[in-house]
């Protein structure tokens, strides 16, 4: 009410622009349209691809939906479920231990990476080249070739610690080594990230390294005090896609397992049984929503554990996004 | 500034507005209606099935030879499409007009859903004689009552060994039950100085190749479901007779040691299938093995099948096994149902055709007309494997709406189990009572 009242008094006021100049009106309507018709087609995209698939699933969420019949309405059955849902617990946590263990060796490793093609001085060309063909590589062909290349009994990495002594482990086919051996594939195909730091170490003025450097300042120093702060926004973003990518790991989890797995596809049928394998090490969520959605066909309670993966997603970016301020804050 | 009443109105009815949507988008069922007696079917079809490469070969002569008996209906032919691809189709208002499923999994799916026409119809009104098709096989393509698919030729499943091996170890003939294959397994398996496998009798590790907990359960007579649909692993005491055989053999082995000796093996579709390589000696294998033996030609490689062993308690059970099938139907979305069925009726009613199917891709026909036929032309080993299929008490796992969900969970439970992992397995098969319940309804 309080409000109501406050915009009127303004709107009648004697001082008011809006009173005294009625064609100022017509000028903001005409600069909005301007201004819509400009951000129309990122905004159409946006709510067809986005708004609507996102509040399509929320709605799906609330039902029991097979595709194939109507939907029928289940109030929060489909959440409540989801607690007593083995298979989902077991994938949340595989999902959690890639989310703790792959996204910080992904940024450290693309950190070391790029520190590394700084310092060389000769062939840096060719060695970033080499560095980032892997990146190039698609997640199929590169998770199918790492599951042969480690394959415990017949591939070079075990034959190779073979010949000094060593039993290598067993790899994709051990739950103990499966999230590991995915971790170092995804290690492999660190290009991306191991560019944008290369770039943004590239940016680092060289004037405060040798400011620092009269000071007295160390090379480690120099790291922390230096370069560090001056990365933080690109660590920051590493951190967020990575998290991003990790919670909806699929394709190398997928490929991999089936692939360790030794079985043939029964008749063109779906091959949500290997996922997972060995033991449902490396059964992820996403992994489980599409065997929910697309292998046993039951579309609502996928769509519920979607919006349960946006929802900790967002928590879990604009925690990151937080702790980074107050990181970027420290550093300066 | 936006006004904060005006925002909210506006993704209100957004928010409406896409849910009406999304709820608009859902799909509903017509009723189908099928012509006269007597009419003609002609125009285009189109046939989806998820046969790739030879067996793709194959099926396309069977249907060049029904475009030469009905050459007023053409058919578009679609390789490579699983139930996950055709379902989606269906969903979308899309799809074929008349698709074939590799398995029986997603029988109960497609008819619960009408997703798959009902063919009653159909087969009343063309007064199809399905005495032809045996019990078992008219049992895997109805789902409570309503019969949306027909049977395609089937799968059947055996134990394939290695005679060379068999004659080393003094065994004159195959295992029939539980213990004789523990018993077998043991004699055939050969190690290293250094106590690794050189040669496993019989690999028992659920999940390896074909050994999944859905074929064993048919060894042990052991019953998936209720007849009211729940879970009837927790009250079935064969379960708990075949997972304590089958831990029993693992634990003899190691877990471990028989988990390392397994990831050295090849691909199972692959030339280095192990028991082509002979890294082991017995193993549960389906029928299209003869011809993949056949085609890959290992070197000192003499071997035998014969019906799967059962459990102790049941000897009389010997002789039968587990069978799957290829089921092929008409889609809910057809423009062409009649031609489309004229195209099912042929391929799956018509003994040369099924004949002829059947010898090119090397599975069990599915009429008992074409199982007497002359004509059919498989490996004298293939006989077991027609044997299987015509024993009363083979069978295919049981139906669901839920479609491989049960089994999903029931799988596992068994890698938990096998791994040691479960230390209480009645209070574990209770609790998979209640987590294949929670499958079968969600």
């Amino acid at each position: 009410m309080a409000t109501t009242m406050a915009t009127r008094h303004a709107a009648t006021r004697p001082g008011n622009p809006r009173s005294r100049r009625p064609g100022a009106t017509r000028r903001r309507t005409r600069q909005r349209l301007t201004i819509l018709s400009f951000i129309a087609p990122a905004l159409i995209g946006i709510v067809i691809f986005f708004v609507y698939p996102l509040i399509s699933a929320l709605y799906f969420s609330f039902t029991k939906f097979n595709l194939l019949t109507p939907p029928e309405f289940v109030g929060l059955r489909n959440y409540q479920n989801m607690f007593h849902d083995t298979n989902l617990i077991k994938a949340s946590e595989n999902t959690i231990w890639l989310v703790l263990v792959m996204v910080p060796a992904q940024v450290l490793f693309g950190l070391g990476t790029g520190i590394l093609l700084v310092t060389m001085k000769r062939s840096a060309t060719i060695y970033r080249t080499i560095f980032y063909l892997p990146a190039l590589v698609p997640p199929v062909a590169g998770a199918l070739a790492f599951v042969y290349v480690l394959k415990p009994g017949t591939g070079p990495v075990n034959a190779l610690l073979a010949n000094f002594g060593i039993e290598g482990p067993q790899w994709f086919n051990d739950p103990a080594w499966a999230k590991p051996s995915l971790t170092l594939l995804a290690l492999w195909g660190i290009g991306n990230t191991m560019v944008i730091f290369l770039a943004a170490l590239l940016d680092v003025p060289v004037s405060l390294h040798e400011a620092a450097a009269l000071d007295g300042a160390n090379a480690w120093q120099r790291f922390r005090h230096v370069t560090l702060p001056m990365l933080s926004p690109v660590i920051v973003f590493s951190t967020i896609t990575g998290i991003i990518t990790t919670l909806q790991f699929f394709t190398e989890a997928a490929v991999a397992a089936s692939a360790a797995s030794g079985q043939a596809t029964n008749g063109g049928n779906s091959v949500s049984t290997l996922f997972g394998y060995p033991e449902g090490s490396t059964f992820t969520y996403p992994l489980w929503l599409y065997v929910k959605g697309f292998g046993y066909n039951q579309m609502g309670y996928a769509s519920a554990m979607a919006i349960v993966l946006f929802v900790v997603a967002f928590a879990i970016i604009l925690l990151v996004l937080k702790r980074s301020k107050s990181f970027s804050g420290e550093a300066s | 500034m936006i006004r904060p009443w005006r925002s909210g109105t506006a993704a209100a009815a957004c928010l409406t507005a896409a849910a009406v949507a999304a709820a608009g988008c859902t799909p509903s069922i017509k009723p189908v209606e099928i012509a006269s007696p007597g009419v003609t079917a002609s125009g285009t079809i189109e046939f989806w099935h998820f046969f790739t490469d030879r067996e793709a070969d194959a099926i396309q002569k069977v249907v060049n030879q029904f475009q030469a008996q009905f050459p007023q209906v053409k058919v578009i032919v679609k390789s490579g499409q699983d139930d996950s691809k055709t379902t989606q189709s269906i969903a979308a208002g899309q799809g074929p007009d008349v698709a074939l499923s590799g398995s029986t999994d997603s029988v109960g799916k497609f008819c619960s859903t009408g997703a798959w026409q009902d063919l009653t119809p159909y087969l009343t009104r063309d007064k199809v004689d399905m005495t032809d098709i045996p019990q078992v096989a008219q049992d895997y393509t109805a789902y409570q009552g309503k019969r949306c698919t027909m049977p395609l030729l089937a799968d059947a499943y055996g134990l394939y060994y290695n005679k060379k091996l068999f004659a080393a170890a003094g065994i004159t003939s195959p295992p029939k039950t539980f213990s004789e294959l523990t018993a077998d397994a043991k004699k055939l398996t050969q190690k290293t100085a250094n106590g690794n496998l050189k040669v496993a009798g019989f690999d028992p590790l659920s999940g390896f190749y074909e050994n999944s907990i859905a074929h064993f359960a048919t060894m042990a007579g052991a019953k998936w479901l209720t007849p009211d649909g729940k879970s009837a692993v927790g009250s079935d005491p064969a379960w708990k007779d075949l997972l304590t055989w089958q831990k029993n053999l693992v634990d003899w082995y190691g877990y471990d040691r028989i988990n390392k000796f397994q990831s050295t093996f090849g691909d199972e579709g692959s030339a280095d299938n192990a028991f082509e390589k002979g890294q082991v000696a017995m193993n549960i294998d389906g029928e299209w093995r003869i011809a993949a033996i056949s085609a890959d030609n290992p070197k000192d490689l003499d071997w035998g099948v014969a019906p799967l062993p059962v459990s102790d308690s049941r000897p009389d059970a010997y002789g039968s096994g587990f069978l799957s099938g290829n089921v092929i139907g008409i889609s809910k979305n057809s423009r062409n149902p009649e031609a489309a069925w004229q195209f099912i009726k042929f391929l799956t009613t018509n003994t040369d055709s099924v004949v002829s199917l059947a010898n090119e891709i090397k599975n069990v026909p599915t009429l008992l007309s074409a199982l007497k036929s002359p004509n059919l032309s498989l490996d004298p080993n293939f006989k077991v494997f027609l044997d299987v299929f015509a024993n009363p008490k083979s069978a295919a796992a049981p139906l669901s709406a839920a479609g491989t969900a049960y089994q999903d969970t029931g799988q596992d439970f068994i890698n938990d189990w096998q791994a040691g992992k479960v230390k209480d397995l009645d209070a574990g098969l209770k609790k998979l009572d209640e987590n294949i319940n929670q499958a079968l309804g969600g």
